[in-house]
């Protein structure tokens, strides 16, 4: 078991004047044992990270450091490492034994070893009346399957995982993530996930990185991610539906969106223009006379346990997340709402970043 | 991705007269293919002046095994002393399998350096060996005799293979197939360390089997076939493939021609082929309609 350590990690693609820059200098700690979740939209270099990390791409800045050593050229075989990849890339002309086996059967390890590994690889994974099968003749899920065992056979210091489960149906996706906790949980083993899905990030990970266009927007627990994002990108990114994010000005206790003045709970972190944000969950209604900001409500989504109404706050366009077992409200008709202070989140409009009350 | 399988939907059922009318197209085919196999046949079991009758006699006669014992074992007895015909088939025999062989093993190794390895003037290699393909053999003849003759290659089995060998087509069709591995197979095999020849011998080529058994095929009867080449490169007898040999049997100019030994001769030259491609059916509709993956 090892911590990786990423410093000033850059990708180019191409060299001189016409380079392509995918990754700008990322810096990240992971901890012996620690699973962390890589999460980001399409196109962000999240899985060009991860592949500098296997080794399956060229690091062109920076240094990537594995158990204290530094692997920048070091062979992906040699770097201890473990893949398991999105469409598995199972060896179709193996059996699931052997598909397992390879990696081992070219370290020549003994057979007797070998053998007694995948074993205990296919029981923890249920895979013991499977290994006589090709991959052709195995479901999404047990594919799945056989490339996690391939790669827990390794017994490697680092599982690195790039989006493993996206081509699985919701539910199978559902009870994989569990397995994969549980199995992080027995194993212990640092682990490296990414996937573009906020769902797996959050439940998945013990600390989170996410990523916009080739930089790190914020690192920490799901509950700091959430709790505190520190950009506007991670807060919109995390969290469905996002948090709504309202362009005014602050003065005193008073916000101004558009036409309208809105009453703050407790004065803003400064005057001046400033991004209010605020998560559709945490908005509350209000009967009180006088008391909450006018919202127009406009449409309604019944989700089951909750609704969502889709309105307008001070012009901007405004989502609300109400339990759905509450009457629910016309549309056309104009709600008030009120949110605690600790629930109230700002930015800076220029740079995006947060603004500590 | 695994499909759930490549055997097309069955087409719509024919109604009764157009199966009959398909049918009938086919036993056409099928007669006009065969009836000049079977004069042949018949024409071996006759004796020479039988052969030269007006209507040749269209049912077959009492000689059949002693025209094929005496051309198998001893060759044709008239002015041109071939061979014995089990001869001339060993070594078309062995000139067919020595270029199948060649062209598989040369194509795989090329389309495997072209598809999986970056290196300075990979593109131009490849367009390189895509222009040969306008340069067949008659086209290149010359230079090559040359060649041959120079390297003192005239009449060995090595200056009738080797410059058959060196071809495009296996190297552009197992690109194509190369082309479709997908790339984290290639990564995938690099994280469990195997080497570029360990991955070449463990999967590129048990995932080839059905491409290389399809074109063995075609590559036998081509090489079968090869009747320019021989022609010039051989003048000792003892090398002669079956299908020049059929040729120096049909007499020129004043000489005869054993009718018979040489319609006995060309079937067995046909034989060879038909029987690779009937045993190798199944596999050579795979390999060129579905890939394993």
């Amino acid at each position: 078991m090892a911590a990786i350590s990423l410093r000033q990690v850059v990708k180019r693609y191409g060299s001189g004047a016409t380079a392509n820059p995918v990754i700008h200098g990322v810096d990240a700690e992971i901890t012996d044992g620690e699973f962390v979740v890589i999460v980001g939209p399409s196109g962000c270099g999240k899985s060009t990270l991860l592949r500098m990390v296997a080794g399956l791409e060229a690091i062109t800045d920076g240094e990537i450091a594995i158990g204290g050593r530094v692997v920048n050229d070091v062979e992906p075989s040699e770097r201890d490492i473990a893949m398991v990849f999105q469409n598995y890339a199972l060896y179709p002309h193996f059996n699931v034994f052997g598909n397992m086996a390879y990696g081992l059967r070219i370290r020549k390890l003994p057979e007797a070893e070998v053998k007694a590994r995948v074993e205990k690889a296919a029981r923890t994974l249920e895979l013991s009346h499977l290994l006589d099968r090709k991959p052709r003749q195995l479901s999404g899920g047990q594919r799945q399957r056989v490339a996690m065992g391939r790669a827990i056979v390794r017994q490697p210091q680092v599982f690195l995982f790039d989006e493993p489960l996206s081509n699985l149906d919701a539910k199978l996706r559902a009870q994989t993530r569990l397995e994969i906790q549980k199995l992080h949980g027995e194993l212990g083993v640092t682990s490296l996930f990414v996937t573009h899905d906020q769902v797996e990030a959050m439940t998945l990970a013990q600390r989170m990185i996410v990523m916009n266009a080739g930089r790190i927007e914020q690192i920490g627990t799901p509950e700091q991610v959430y709790g505190q994002p520190q950009t506007t990108f991670v807060a919109s990114f995390i969290g469905s539906p996002p948090m709504n994010l309202l362009a005014g000005t602050a003065e005193g206790s008073g916000f101004t969106v558009g036409e309208q003045v809105l009453a703050l709970p407790s004065p803003a972190p400064r005057a001046g223009a400033l991004l209010l944000g605020l998560r559709p969950e945490h908005a509350q209604l209000t009967e009180r006379e006088g008391e909450g900001w006018p919202f127009a409500v406009d449409l309604l989504e019944m989700l089951g346990a909750e609704r969502l109404v889709y309105g307008r706050l001070g012009g901007s366009a405004f989502t609300l997340r109400i339990d759905g077992t509450l009457v629910p409200p016309k549309a056309g008709s104009t709600l008030r709402l009120t949110a605690p202070s600790q629930r109230l989140h700002w930015f800076d409009p220029a740079t995006g970043q947060r603004v500590e009350a | 991705m695994i499909t759930a399988g490549t055997s097309s939907a069955s087409p719509d059922p024919l109604r009764p007269g157009l199966a009959w009318l398909a049918h009938a197209v086919l036993w056409l085919g099928i007669a006009v293919t065969a009836f000049p196999l079977y004069i042949a046949f018949v024409a071996s079991t006759l004796t020479a002046p039988d052969v030269a009758q007006a209507p040749m006699p269209i049912l077959p006669g009492a000689h059949g095994v002693d025209t094929y014992r005496t051309i198998l074992l001893q060759g044709l007895q008239g002015t041109y002393l071939s061979p014995p015909v089990w001869q001339m088939m060993w070594n078309s025999l062995l000139m067919a399998l020595i270029i199948t062989a060649g062209k598989i093993a040369l194509s795989l190794l090329s389309a495997y350096a072209i598809v999986f390895f970056q290196f300075p003037g990979r593109m131009v290699a490849f367009w390189l060996i895509f222009l040969t393909l306008m340069l067949p053999v008659e086209v290149r003849i010359l230079p090559t005799y040359e060649v041959v003759s120079d390297l003192g290659l005239i009449n060995t089995m090595t200056g009738l293979t080797l410059p058959l060998i060196a071809s495009a087509t296996g190297t552009l069709l197992f690109r194509q197939f190369f082309l479709t591995i997908p790339d984290e197979l290639v990564e995938a095999a690099r994280i469990d360390g195997a080497g570029p020849l360990r991955f070449f011998k463990d999967v590129v080529l048990p995932l080839s089997a059905t491409n290389i058994a399809a074109l063995s095929v075609i590559l036998f009867i081509y090489g079968w076939n090869q009747y320019l080449w021989p022609l010039l490169i051989t003048t000792d007898n003892r090398l002669d493939t079956i299908v020049v040999g059929i040729t120096k049997m049909i007499g020129t100019g004043d000489a005869t021609t054993d009718w018979p030994q040489v319609m006995g001769t060309t079937l067995l030259a046909v034989l060879p082929p038909a029987l690779v491609v009937v045993l190798m059916r199944r596999w050579f509709v795979k390999g060129l309609v579905d890939s394993e993956k």
